[in-house]
């Protein structure tokens, strides 16, 4: 089947505007019409989902340990806003930067292997993470890190009002989406593809395969801080949660409900997962642990490309057309 | 006595104590091996399978009058077989996929298990009462060895070298070792395999339940119990070598007697003490202590 | 389309919501009840807790008949303090919740504090123990009613001490709690001429606390001091016996509550001295309302569910007679307003929000001599309110001027 090369571009970036564009509205005008703290966690917990899916889905490298990032950066972000009184969107980069050496640690050990193996070691990290989470003791420990002020963005914005922390908190997930996005269509995103999809080959090609896959760790790693980071500045509490390897487990069923490897696929499982925690928990209490379990055993068995991924491939049927 | 400054009555009580736990550790990272080396599945579920073997040992002896000893055998065989009826519905669509599938079912079939007996029975424990039998301990000197405490070792170690026997050195595990190698010509020799595989992943949930049992009247029976234990059991088998029976046996006694001193030198690194071992080991022999490399 | 109408009109709905503000908001009094119903304290608080709630509401609507309605709604805050932040922060934002109460756990009560002042809205605490809640951290909209660290140490750990137990080891849970409650005891037994030898901290809740108790038999100390509450104390009790620890050394539970008792039965607690701000069997006022209390639960109140009713009751009718739910006006109307309840008699709120009353020291009886069930306790004495509570010249509280 011929195809017009040059359409099919167009065409493509013609959807990407469309895509920010509408994230764009829906995002700026949905906490006229919904609870603005809601909201926020959607963002927060989409932004990580994102974040992971860049090494999941894009990389083909399945971590249990991202709780550290978006745990560590959180304490880190918490306790410079609170003991230190650095503004949000400072103590936010320095969250991220946080998140991005410990990616770089956690990955420079882990990379060398895959599969189960990555995984374990993964979550070791983790754990190391989590045991200074418990014992450091500007964390609080079992109390966690409370009271953190949102502060004043910029010294201007008081973000103490639930609006402007939405739009602030907005911004930062659009940020951190966009850098996702131009990392996974270019040049460098390319190379990850090619990596995932045949190693040897790229080996062959030439290309430091690890230094990719370091790197890809590292911006994953950084923005899964960023999420963590202002998740503490939106609940002003940085906990043992945050750094637990549940939290873990939960991003990686977010991200295999929403579509792994699809850009927008983590956000919808993010958003679906928070939206069932936070309405049924008022109807069926401890119920809701069960149910995300029912939905990762249905996801894995006869819903694995997920519902982004499910959707796509609909619209392909049913349009005819490969995009 | 005092050796580095610590009484050798406190040193030789955790040591104990850690051997006690390394027990614990050796039975249930048993049962992971055995369905991670021969079956290939990483079985997320294992922490919630251990928590209801506890659960239907106390169920069955606070609704039904089941003795500890007759749980001890009764118990396991039960939860196997729900492990058996696990594998046929939902896992063994996944033999064809990525190992990570596996993982990310079981995983979710923890979350079902621990949330259902959540609901039913709260977090904070039921008690299961120490058999007649086995109440009281025996002063060793150095420390009070409660009875139980000491049985639970001899009941895990004889179980775990029961059943390395069998894969290690009878023609039965022989079978079931080429069955993993070779499953097509293991079959064309007239060995039904799947029904083979069924069986070993019953078996190794049937160790976890056992470990449930042995279990039940040392901690309190609650929902979250295999929670705090899986990656650790994970990290255990790791480090073992992913496919290795005796590495997991060796190394779950180990790190018991690891946390043990730990919790004598510096009490709160015992949690993560494992894992600090579990990157050192990884880095140095990949494929874990007694893993054969792939 | 004229604008100058409608502007008028925006302007007088404006104005009317603000004059709404000086009544009842909504005319609804809301009162949320934030506990621990499924975990190491749910025995103790609970859903006992939501019952007490539910009866002070009750009989609040039936005696006093108020013009405005009142509701009550409920959640587990799991004894974490994320998910209880959480949760009030929605309570106080979006759903128009007037007062989060009982609060059980420290962790919890401390982040619901903060949120409370952020979000102007009070915090009844009745479960959570630890004497940071009116020092370090108190605020002017949070109570706490029932007891605190310093209160139960300074019963029991006197008490015992005064019998001969001068060695001590601590087994703490490791959380704000379990500090404030080693550091309490520990300060009360060097005042009273014993000496702490050793402690250790066990992760909360804890469940197999056999290595830290053989630290603590190694230590030699004559008492090991239970610095934990719920679950924990329960537990740690048991595996002491199991370990033979108890044949000799004795276990001093510093927080106990009567559910711990009809857990363990008075065989294993028999002479155990603990300190309680309420027991079901002082007179005919704690009887008649405990037995309301039973018949609903089938088991005898503890002191924080007591504790529950009494508080709530107290800040209902406070709003009653200052005709507002305004959080300033009800905090000063609550504090300004003496106790006497079967809870408390002169019991009266202090500037450091510290509710003090009379606490009782308890010793649990031999088998022998209880007469029926929940017939636990000997009454050793009564610490009047003035003595059992931390003096406000010792308060580190911001709010109390020296």
């Amino acid at each position: 089947m011929k195809s017009n090369y040059a359409a099919d571009a167009a065409a493509q970036s013609r959807r990407t505007v469309l895509m920010f564009v509408a994230l764009a509205v829906v995002g700026l005008l949905a906490p006229f019409a919904l609870y603005p703290t809601f909201l926020m966690k959607m963002l927060c917990f989409a932004l990580f989902a994102c974040a992971f899916n860049l090494l999941l889905g894009y990389v083909g490298l399945l971590s249990f340990g991202h709780a550290a990032f978006f745990g560590g950066a959180a304490y880190v972000c918490g306790y410079l806003a609170k003991e230190q009184g650095w503004s949000p969107e400072t103590a936010i980069l320095a969250g991220t930067l946080t998140a991005a050496v410990m990616g770089w640690a956690f990955g420079a050990i882990a990379i060398k292997r895959s599969g189960i193996y990555f995984a374990m070691i993964t979550l070791a990290l983790a754990q190391l993470v989590f045991f200074l989470a418990l014992q450091l003791p500007f964390t609080g420990g079992e109390d966690g890190l409370q009271g953190i002020p949102r502060g004043k963005l910029l010294g201007l914005f008081d973000l103490s009002d639930n609006m402007a922390m939405y739009f602030f908190v907005f911004g930062v997930f659009m940020l951190g989406f966009a850098v996702i996005y131009r990392t996974i269509h270019s040049p460098f995103g390319q190379i990850l593809k090619a990596i995932r999809e045949n190693e040897p080959r790229a080996i062959s090609l030439g290309y430091d395969v690890h230094h990719y896959k370091l790197l890809a760790f590292v911006i994953s790693a950084s923005l899964a801080g960023m999420a963590g980071a202002t998740k503490a500045l939106v609940f002003q509490l940085a906990s043992l949660t945050d750094a637990h390897w549940h939290m873990s487990g939960e991003v990686v069923l977010m991200t295999l409900l929403g579509g792994m490897g699809t850009i927008l696929g983590p956000a919808v499982g993010a958003s679906t997962i928070v939206t069932l925690q936070t309405q049924l928990a008022d109807k069926v209490g401890s119920w809701v642990t069960v149910i995300i379990g029912v939905i990762f055993v249905v996801c894995v068995l006869a819903f694995r490309r997920g519902i982004v991924g499910e959707l796509t491939a609909l619209r392909q049927r049913l349009t005819g057309s490969h995009s | 006595m005092e050796i580095f400054g610590i009484s050798s009555q406190a040193l030789l009580g955790q040591l104990f104590l850690g051997l006690i736990n390394g027990s614990f550790y050796a039975v249930l990272s048993l049962g992971l091996a055995i369905i991670f080396g021969l079956l290939n599945i990483i079985n997320f579920s294992h922490g919630a399978l251990y928590m209801m073997g506890a659960f239907v040992s106390w169920i069955g002896l606070t609704q039904f009058g089941m003795s500890y000893w007759a749980s001890l055998v009764l118990t396991p065989l039960i939860v196997g077989v729900l492990g058996i009826v696990i594998e046929r519905l939902l896992l063994r669509h996944l033999y064809k996929l990525d190992h990570l599938y596996s993982l990310l079912l079981t995983f979710g079939l923890a979350l079902i298990a621990e949330g259902v007996f959540r609901n039913l029975y709260g977090i904070s424990g039921e008690t299961y009462e120490v058999p007649e039998l086995l109440q009281g301990g025996i002063d060793l000197g150095f420390m009070y060895l409660p009875l139980y405490r000491g049985w639970v070792v001899v009941a895990a170690l004889s179980v775990c070298a029961v059943t390395w026997y069998t894969i290690e050195k009878t023609s039965l595990g022989a079978t079931l070792r080429a069955a993993t190698e070779k499953p097509e010509l293991v079959q064309a020799l007239g060995i039904n395999v799947p029904v083979l595989v069924t069986a070993t992943y019953g078996v190794g949930v049937a160790l976890a339940a056992f470990a449930g049992v042995l279990a039940a009247p040392v901690v309190q029976v609650n929902p979250l119990m295999g929670s705090n234990l899986i990656i650790v059991v994970f990290a255990v088998v790791v480090i073992g070598g992913m496919g290795s029976i005796l590495g997991s046996i060796v190394t779950g006694l180990g790190l018991g007697i690891v946390e043990g001193l730990t919790k004598v030198v510096y009490p709160e690194a015992s949690a993560v003490i494992i894992f600090v071992i579990m990157v050192v080991v990884l880095l140095l022999r990949p494929a874990g202590l007694f893993g054969k490399q792939a | 389309m004229k604008l100058k109408p409608i502007i008028q009109a925006l302007g007088l709905a404006l104005a009317t919501v603000g004059a709404a503000q000086a009544q009842i908001s909504d005319n609804v009094v809301k009162i949320g009840v934030l506990t621990d119903l499924s975990g190491v304290y749910s025995d103790v608080a609970g859903k006992g807790t939501v019952v007490a709630t539910e009866m002070a509401i009750a009989d609040f609507l039936a005696k006093e008949k108020p013009a405005f309605k009142v509701e009550m709604v409920s959640a587990d805050h799991q004894n974490k303090g994320d998910i209880a932040a959480n949760k009030a922060r929605e309570w106080f934002e979006r759903d128009q919740v007037d007062v989060a109460s009982e609060l059980v756990t420290t962790s919890v009560a401390l982040a619901v504090m903060k949120i409370a002042k952020e979000k102007n809205r009070i915090a009844l605490i009745s479960g959570a123990a630890s004497t940071l809640v009116t020092n370090k951290e108190c605020n002017d909209v949070t109570v706490q009613w029932t007891y605190d660290t310093y209160a139960v140490a300074n019963g029991t750990a006197k008490a015992v001490v005064k019998q001969g137990g001068k060695k001590w080891f601590f087994l703490t849970a490791d959380y704000a709690f379990g500090h404030s409650l080693e550091k309490d005891a520990g300060d009360v037994v060097k005042a009273n001429g014993g000496e702490v030898v050793g402690s250790v901290r066990h992760p909360f809740p804890g469940s197999d606390f056999s290595s830290y108790l053989l630290k603590a038999q190694a230590s030699g100390a004559q008492i090991i001091g239970l610095a934990n509450a719920g679950g924990d104390t329960i537990n740690a009790i048991k595996q002491a016996a199991e370990f033979g620890i108890t044949q000799k050394q004795q276990l001093a539970g510093l927080l106990m509550f009567i559910t711990d008792i009809h857990s363990l039965g008075l065989k294993a607690t028999q002479n155990m001295y603990l300190t309680e701000g309420f027991y079901w069997d002082l007179n005919e006022e704690t009887r008649a309302w405990s037995k309301r209390f039973f018949e609903k639960t089938k088991r005898m109140p503890t002191m924080i569910q007591a504790g529950q009713y009494s508080s709530v009751m107290h800040y209902l009718k406070a709003v009653k007679s200052i005709n507002t739910d305004d959080t300033a006006k009800v905090m000063t109307q609550m504090k300004k307003t003496p106790i006497n309840d079967f809870f408390a008699k002169n019991g009266s709120i202090r500037v450091d929000g510290r509710m003090v009353h009379d606490m009782y020291l308890l010793q649990v009886k031999k088998p022998a001599e209880s007469k029926t069930p929940w017939d636990y306790y000997h009454v050793r004495a009564t610490i009047p309110a003035a003595e059992a509570f931390q003096p406000l010249s010792a308060s580190t509280c911001p709010l109390v001027k020296k």
